[in-house]
């Protein structure tokens, strides 16, 4: 133990709740939508096998499969690269997602919600990250933070983590085809958008320790 | 970044696959082994049929991995295996129907792992591109009196294949120094990795950064003009090795 959460899930853990959308920028189109994702964070505990950090995805119907290991696997990884894997020594922190639901551009929602976690339970991080969901339709135009519908007509549908130091491109992963111009684009706009997200933790934060 | 090590390429090594490769990257050994089978085609597209990666890395390739259900790397692996197929419509799915809602091809694509030294992805979509160009399909009418399939064996056609993905992995050290075709110690010792897969038309099938270590848009760049040249070099090899196939 040793640091505070003041989250009803009690001392040890943090809880965080996002429901927000993407800033919107001039010459790109953006929507309004509130995906809904609520991170449990557990940790760090005692482990038998020594594991930096372990990602769940309780389902809601079907048993996890490869789509959803793979999900995991990028949150994880995500994760390890910014949370100070060397304090804590033979140690496992678990973070818990659970999907209240799906309105689009949900592994960007996920990634916000691990972060918010990670910070609300006082977790020592090298950095900030958020998710950002970009859409490129048929005429090359980007849509930030798509809708369900959006993404499935997109061309292609690129998530990125950005990272607050120097809004370095922590995770990629694409669907669908695009060019090398239209990648380059799309990591400017994310970069861009993270801004308004880090802008939104910010105001998060301020807001919860203003009330105590 | 370093130059990839000269790697080899087998194709129709197993017979009693309908297709098949083996591709050495170094010393990564992955084996391929395509088989086609008849299934009905999904409700929601009653003209398409189906491919269905599957990757495995058994114990006998790596001491990191135990005897049991596929592990996190295996199934990352076939998620992205699935991908790089979907998105860069390597095949069409429509091509591979026989009938409209009653009958299609599901090509059930299996990568054994014979020797982990790092780079799977890259040897997995070398394998799977190989053995897919060395696929022949037999001819399949359906019998109008009696509906059910009859097949020629005699008459076999190749899959058409349109477009050529290829993969370039690189490990990431610290934000700054990126290595081309890691090995499994550099894999381990590397802060994070990049998959690049683009095709003939300098199109991105797929970038895969699954986390680790941030990357600025530009040392992205210096990895995409590395896969474009890497693109130019894997397809003469494989059109070299096509060629020299005999037909059976």
């Amino acid at each position: 133990g040793g640091w505070s959460s003041g989250s009803p899930l009690g001392p040890g853990a943090g809880a965080a709740s996002w429901g927000g959308r993407a800033g919107s920028y001039p010459a790109l189109s953006s929507s309004l939508r509130t995906p809904q994702s609520s991170p449990g964070l557990y940790g760090p505990a005692e482990v038998k096998i020594s594991k930096s950090c372990t990602t769940s995805w309780p389902p809601s119907l079907l048993p996890p499969g490869v789509f959803e290991k793979n999900r995991e696997q990028l949150i994880r990884k995500t994760c390890e690269a910014v949370i100070l894997g060397t304090l804590h020594p033979r140690t496992s922190i678990s973070i818990v997602l659970q999907v209240i639901s799906d309105a689009g551009a949900l592994l960007a929602c996920c990634l916000n919600a691990a972060c918010m976690g990670l910070m609300d339970a006082g977790l020592p991080m090298k950095s900030l990250f958020c998710g950002v969901t970009c859409a490129l339709d048929s005429t090359g135009a980007i849509t930030l933070d798509p809708t369900a519908k959006q993404e499935k007509e997109a061309r292609a549908v690129l998530t990125f983590a950005i990272s607050s130091m120097e809004r370095q491109v922590l995770m990629c992963t694409s669907k669908g085809t695009c060019s090398v111009e239209e990648l380059q684009q799309c990591i400017a706009a994310a970069q861009r958008a993270s801004g308004a997200i880090f802008q939104f933790y910010r105001d998060s934060v301020r807001r919860k320790y203003s009330k105590t | 970044m370093t130059d990839f090590i000269i790697h080899f390429l087998f194709s129709g090594s197993i017979t009693t696959a309908d297709g098949s490769a083996l591709v050495k990257l170094g010393n990564t050994t992955v084996i391929c082994g395509i088989k086609a089978e008849f299934a009905e085609p999904p409700a929601e597209s009653n003209n398409k049929g189906y491919i269905v990666p599957n990757v495995d890395l058994p114990p006998l390739c790596s001491s990191r991995f135990r005897p049991g259900p596929p592990g996190e790397e295996a199934q990352a692996a076939s998620q992205f295996i699935a991908d790089v197929i979907e998105n860069s419509e390597i095949i069409m799915k429509e091509d591979l129907c026989i009938a409209h809602g009653k009958l299609a091809w599901v090509l059930y694509c299996d990568f054994i792992c014979l020797d982990y030294d790092g780079n799977i992805l890259d040897a997995c979509t070398f394998a799977l591109l190989a053995a897919l160009k060395n696929v022949q399909l037999p001819k399949v009418t359906i019998n109008e009196e009696t509906g059910l399939a009859e097949v020629d064996l005699k008459q076999t056609n190749p899959l058409n294949i349109r477009k050529h993905p290829v993969a370039t992995s690189f490990a990431v050290f610290d934000d700054t120094i990126l290595i081309v075709d890691p090995t499994a110690e550099e894999e381990e010792l590397a802060t994070g990795t990049v998959t690049i897969v683009m095709d003939e038309e300098g199109r991105l099938c797929s970038v895969h950064k699954p986390g680790g270590s941030g990357l600025t848009a530009a040392k992205l760049q210096d990895c995409i003009t590395r896969a474009i040249t890497r693109h130019k070099e894997v397809k003469k090899l494989i059109d070299k090795v096509i060629k020299s196939i005999k037909p059976k």
